[in-house]
């Protein structure tokens, strides 16, 4: 998967956990939180579908480096390169 | 008919109703259907179960939440926020000046979390069990007081909050708890009721089924039949019906409509069998919320019965009906799930609702589908098929029972 489809996985992803949000004006390197109305039980939601989806494991020490759509797309590059966009 | 020297502070009325039925989403619709004998039971289907039937309600979500509210929470807090906010605005509450820590919620349930826990068991099947894959999300919708909790979420509301689990008993227990709580000076406004999200979970159906009491007929609208010979057993329904419940002094001072009166109330236990009704508790039950009313059987208008439908269970409410109120001239005895099935934690509270109007237009609804009468359910004043014209309506007695023996009676009259 290329950069540019993880972040459309995040997209989809985040559509179902917040679906009153307009994702369409996300700024890449703003947190993510300032940006929507997130909790920690939504980010726990974005590690379980990424898990569901593609079986991708991030220990919660990792879970930092969700905090914006960058460095959301940067950590998952490496892990989710061989897999295909489902 | 006012008990003498009554502590003021001890009179409770109700002041707003709003409730989700499968055949109304309001009072004045659901009334209305009761009235004009409209069923609000369906084809329906769930896993493993398959075709069956079922009383489904079709009310907004959206109106009081946000979609990733409904998402994140359940179906019975869901119908419980929708039957909350619409009881409130019903008040006439000044709800923005209301002081939310006042303000108390308490929800009747059957049972909760068969809903969420069967759908995270069918999930996680296709991760082949694998615990990873079970969501965080199941601890906060199966915790008890999750209906509750949702609804003070909701309305960000910080008195008291939990659920009374009494089994089909609940929605009476929840108007109890709410009575008993503004006479203690816990809160000034409960919203106490019941919800009930049981369709949703297969385990319900499949347990009447295997206990040979889940009902079945070709057309839908005929499943639920109380009293008849030919009934089969209960149709499992969704539903929810909150109230508003004041002081009296308090409502009276801000001019707001009074639906009745808690005129008495009582519950008590079989102690007898897991499922078996026992019809001398039964009468106990509401001979003792007689005695609390200062009234006796002549009293009572109607009787809203429990009855579900199933061969013994009607039988043996009609012995306790008959030991209690003989062969009285005055009441008439009728039954809510006829028409929408079996709301279990909502019943009580349903069912009483569907009867308050009376005291306004004088009516007994029916209790539909009896086409052949079962000689051991015969009744005097039992209202069948078509409403009962009354020229006045004072006293309500409502019955809602459950498994375990529990057994719950509210009397509610006019003001």
């Amino acid at each position: 998967m290329t950069s540019g489809e993880i972040k459309e996985v995040v997209l989809d992803i985040l559509e179902g956990i917040a679906p009153d949000e307009d994702l369409s004006g996300i700024v890449d390197d703003v947190p993510l939180r300032e940006q929507l109305e997130l909790d920690s039980m939504d980010f726990l939601d974005i590690v379980m579908e990424l898990r569901k989806r593609y079986r991708v494991q991030i220990p919660e020490d990792d879970y930092v480096e969700l905090a914006t759509m960058q460095s959301t797309v940067d950590y998952l590059a490496p892990l989710m390169k061989d897999l295909q966009k489902v | 008919m006012m008990i003498a020297g009554a502590d003021q502070r001890e009179r409770i009325v109700i002041t707003g109703i709003g409730l989700t039925a499968p055949n109304g989403n309001d009072l004045p619709t659901y009334r209305e259907s009761l009235l004009e004998g409209r069923s609000g039971v369906t084809p329906y289907e769930i896993r493993y179960v398959g075709k069956t039937v079922a009383g489904v309600c079709k009310f907004d979500e959206l109106r009081y939440q946000k979609r990733k509210d409904v998402r994140r929470g359940t179906r019975a807090g869901s119908v419980g926020i929708y039957c909350a906010n619409e009881a409130i605005a019903d008040s006439g509450l000044d709800w923005p000046n209301v002081d939310r820590a006042s303000v108390g919620v308490f929800v009747g349930v059957t049972e909760h979390g068969n809903v969420e826990t069967e759908n995270e068991i069918h999930e996680l099947k296709g991760f082949d069990y694998d615990t990873k894959f079970w969501s965080h999300h199941h601890n906060p919708r199966t915790v008890a007081n999750n209906p509750a909790g949702e609804i003070s979420l909701n309305l960000g509301i910080t008195g008291p909050h939990y659920t009374i689990g009494a089994a089909c008993a609940a929605g009476n227990a929840g108007i109890i708890q709410g009575t008993q709580l503004l006479r203690l000076g816990e809160c000034d406004v409960a919203l106490a009721g019941g919800v009930s999200e049981s369709i949703h979970t297969f385990g319900i159906f499949a347990s009447f089924k295997s206990q040979g009491a889940l009902a079945s007929h070709e057309d839908p609208t005929r499943a639920s039949r109380p009293f008849d010979a030919q009934r089969n057993g209960i149709v499992v329904a969704e539903g929810g019906c909150i109230y508003v419940l004041e002081r009296y002094d308090d409502a009276r001072r801000r001019g707001a409509r009074i639906y009745g009166e808690i005129a008495g109330y009582a519950m008590n236990s079989d102690a007898s069998d897991f499922v078996l009704p026992n019809p001398e508790r039964q009468a106990e039950c509401m001979a003792l919320a007689l005695r609390r009313a200062g009234m006796n059987s002549d009293d009572v208008d109607i009787v809203s019965t429990h009855a579900t439908g199933t061969a013994s269970g009607d039988v043996q409410e009609c012995q306790a009906v008959r030991r209690v109120f003989g062969a009285s001239p005055r009441i008439r005895v009728n039954n809510a799930k006829s028409f929408i099935g079996h709301s279990m934690g909502a019943a009580g509270a349903l069912e009483l609702a569907g009867n308050l109007p009376a005291f306004y237009d004088g009516a007994c609804h029916a209790t539909i589908n009896v086409d052949e009468l079962d000689p051991e359910c015969e009744l005097a004043g039992l209202v069948i098929n078509q409403p009962h014209e009354s020229s006045q309506v004072d006293v309500i007695l409502n019955n809602s029972f459950g498994m375990l023996g529990i057994n719950s009676v509210v009397i509610v009259k006019r003001v």
